[in-house]
């Protein structure tokens, strides 16, 4: 159930708090484009934004410098490098 | 598409080795780690990460696959609702092929039930639009990370007045069930590598009361190899170190305090209930039960059969229940690739590609193993 690779945002449709017309994202996974709902993201994503989706909802908008943070010390942490890490 | 910046680099095979080679530090006692999510689960093995840990480090699988802690009452009771009359039930597939008492949701299917898979309970909401004149319902599994979404169905089928829509609730909540869970004295576990999605809903805090009444180390992980390893490596460090708090090796997709906004549209729509658990029978207040303010949605109350607290007997000699709680190895199971395999499934682990049984089955054969061991990082 579980989709676990961040997608890529392409377009969006609709408006916020509009429930005829919900706030969707398209997205493009598997070479084939999704619309995904944002009614539970937790920050509003824009074209070109990446997010986490689960069950038809984007759960997450992800951000470079989080993504960038979190390889960072990762490697850090794999090379010893991180202060009191040891 | 996919950004390299997001998996890739998880999956370097350099990064991948030298935390696996660190984690060959912390070698002086056996440790035994829980990996609470299915989706951890399905990607060690594929990934083939017990082959790279140290010997003294064990990993077994918790109760994070929606569908195999399902209880065997509520199974009945989806399997009973798909038989229903102008009833379409609309579900994830994984659920189609749980054994029930008497047959399945598919074999409800074939017999002429509207069965409908889908990915979505959007998509639920877009069947009972398309099908005035039936009962659509959705059958609800799954944790923090499904919840919302069918939280937001639901208000959007109140405020759209789709009545004719319903969705079965047997969600449940997963810090509970690891409180429930972690009391049990048989069960040694030294720490556990908490799901990713889940706690991307309720944030890294909703672990600290865990870490700090059961003593246990809780560290957050994402799926790809690096992540899952740099997990089990702070994880056996705060072991060594004595230490037992809350950390988050996946802050690219947790923070502390996790979605808000979720949440709020989660408890909106629900609120907590008793709930009965395969494996781990029934936990005070870790279900969701679908608010009174929605109850014109709510399948248990409309079609008024059961409760999420009834007991039935899981199926016979099937250890599901022992393998949920980490107790037993799914090979352990005298049924295990005899009589319940992938395609004849006794119990729902074998089912879930989630299901640690089925992830086992998959891996476990030599050549199986082999092409495991090819795709290690
Ligand atoms: S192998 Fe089959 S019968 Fe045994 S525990 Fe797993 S699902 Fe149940």
């Amino acid at each position: 159930m579980c989709l676990a690779i961040p997608v890529k945002i392409v377009e969006m449709r609709g408006k916020q708090d509009d429930f005829l017309n919900p706030p969707v994202a398209v997205v493009e996974a598997e070479g084939a484009q999704r619309e995904i709902r944002l009614d539970i993201v937790d920050r509003w994503p824009s074209p070109g934004d990446y997010v986490i989706v689960h069950a038809g909802f984007a759960i997450r908008t992800l951000s470079p410098e989080e993504a960038e943070a979190n390889i960072e010390l990762m490697r850090q942490m794999a090379q010893g490098q991180r202060q009191g890490d040891d | 598409m996919i950004d390299e910046r997001y998996s890739a680099p998880y999956k370097d095979k350099k990064l991948v080795q030298a935390i696996a080679s660190r984690l060959n530090m912390f070698q002086e006692r056996p440790m035994r780690f829980m990996e609470v999510c299915g989706t951890h689960t399905m990607s060690i093995f594929r990934h083939g990460i017990r082959s790279i840990l140290p010997s003294n480090v064990e990993l077994v699988s918790g109760p994070g696959c929606p569908v195999c802690v399902t209880s065997q009452a509520d199974i009945d009771a989806m399997i009973g609702l798909a038989g229903q009359p102008g009833v379409i039930v609309a579900t994830f597939g994984d659920l189609l092929r749980v054994p029930g008492t008497k047959g399945s949701l598919a074999s409800a299917k074939a017999r002429g039930a509207r069965v409908e898979i889908v990915y979505s309970p959007a998509d639920a909401l877009k069947i009972a639009c398309a099908n005035p004149d039936h009962d659509v319902v959705f059958l609800g599994i799954g944790f923090e990370t499904t919840v919302p979404a069918v939280a937001a169905a639901l208000l959007e089928a109140r405020s759209r007045s789709i009545r004719n829509f319903f969705v079965f609730s047997s969600h449940k909540t997963m810090p509970r069930a690891l409180h429930a869970l972690l009391a049990d004295p048989e069960l040694r576990i030294d720490g556990l590598l908490c799901p990713g999605h889940v706690s991307t809903i309720i944030g890294a805090k909703a672990y600290e009361p865990l870490a700090e009444t059961k003593n246990v180390p809780c560290v957050i992980a994402g799926f790809e190899p690096a992540d899952i390893l740099q997990g089990i490596y702070m994880l056996a460090k705060q072991v060594y170190e004595g230490r037992h708090g809350v950390e988050n090796c996946y802050s690219r997709a947790v923070t502390w305090h996790g979605n808000e906004r979720a949440i709020k549209v989660m408890e909106r729509a629900f609120e907590p209930c008793d709930a009965v658990w395969r494996g781990l029978g029934k936990i005070d207040s870790s279900g969701l039960a679908i608010s009174p303010t929605l109850s014109m949605h709510d399948a248990s109350k409309h079609f008024g059969m059961w409760s999420q607290t009834t007991v039935t007997p899981d199926p016979r000699g099937c250890l599901c229940g022992e393998v949920i709680k980490g107790k037993k190895r799914p090979p352990e199971c005298p049924l295990f690739s005899r009589a319940c395999t992938p395609t004849s499934p006794v119990g729902p682990c074998m089912v879930s590609s989630e299901g640690s049984c089925a992830a086992y089955f998959r891996y476990s054969t030599p050549c199986r193993q082999e092409i495991a061991e090819q795709q290690i990082p």
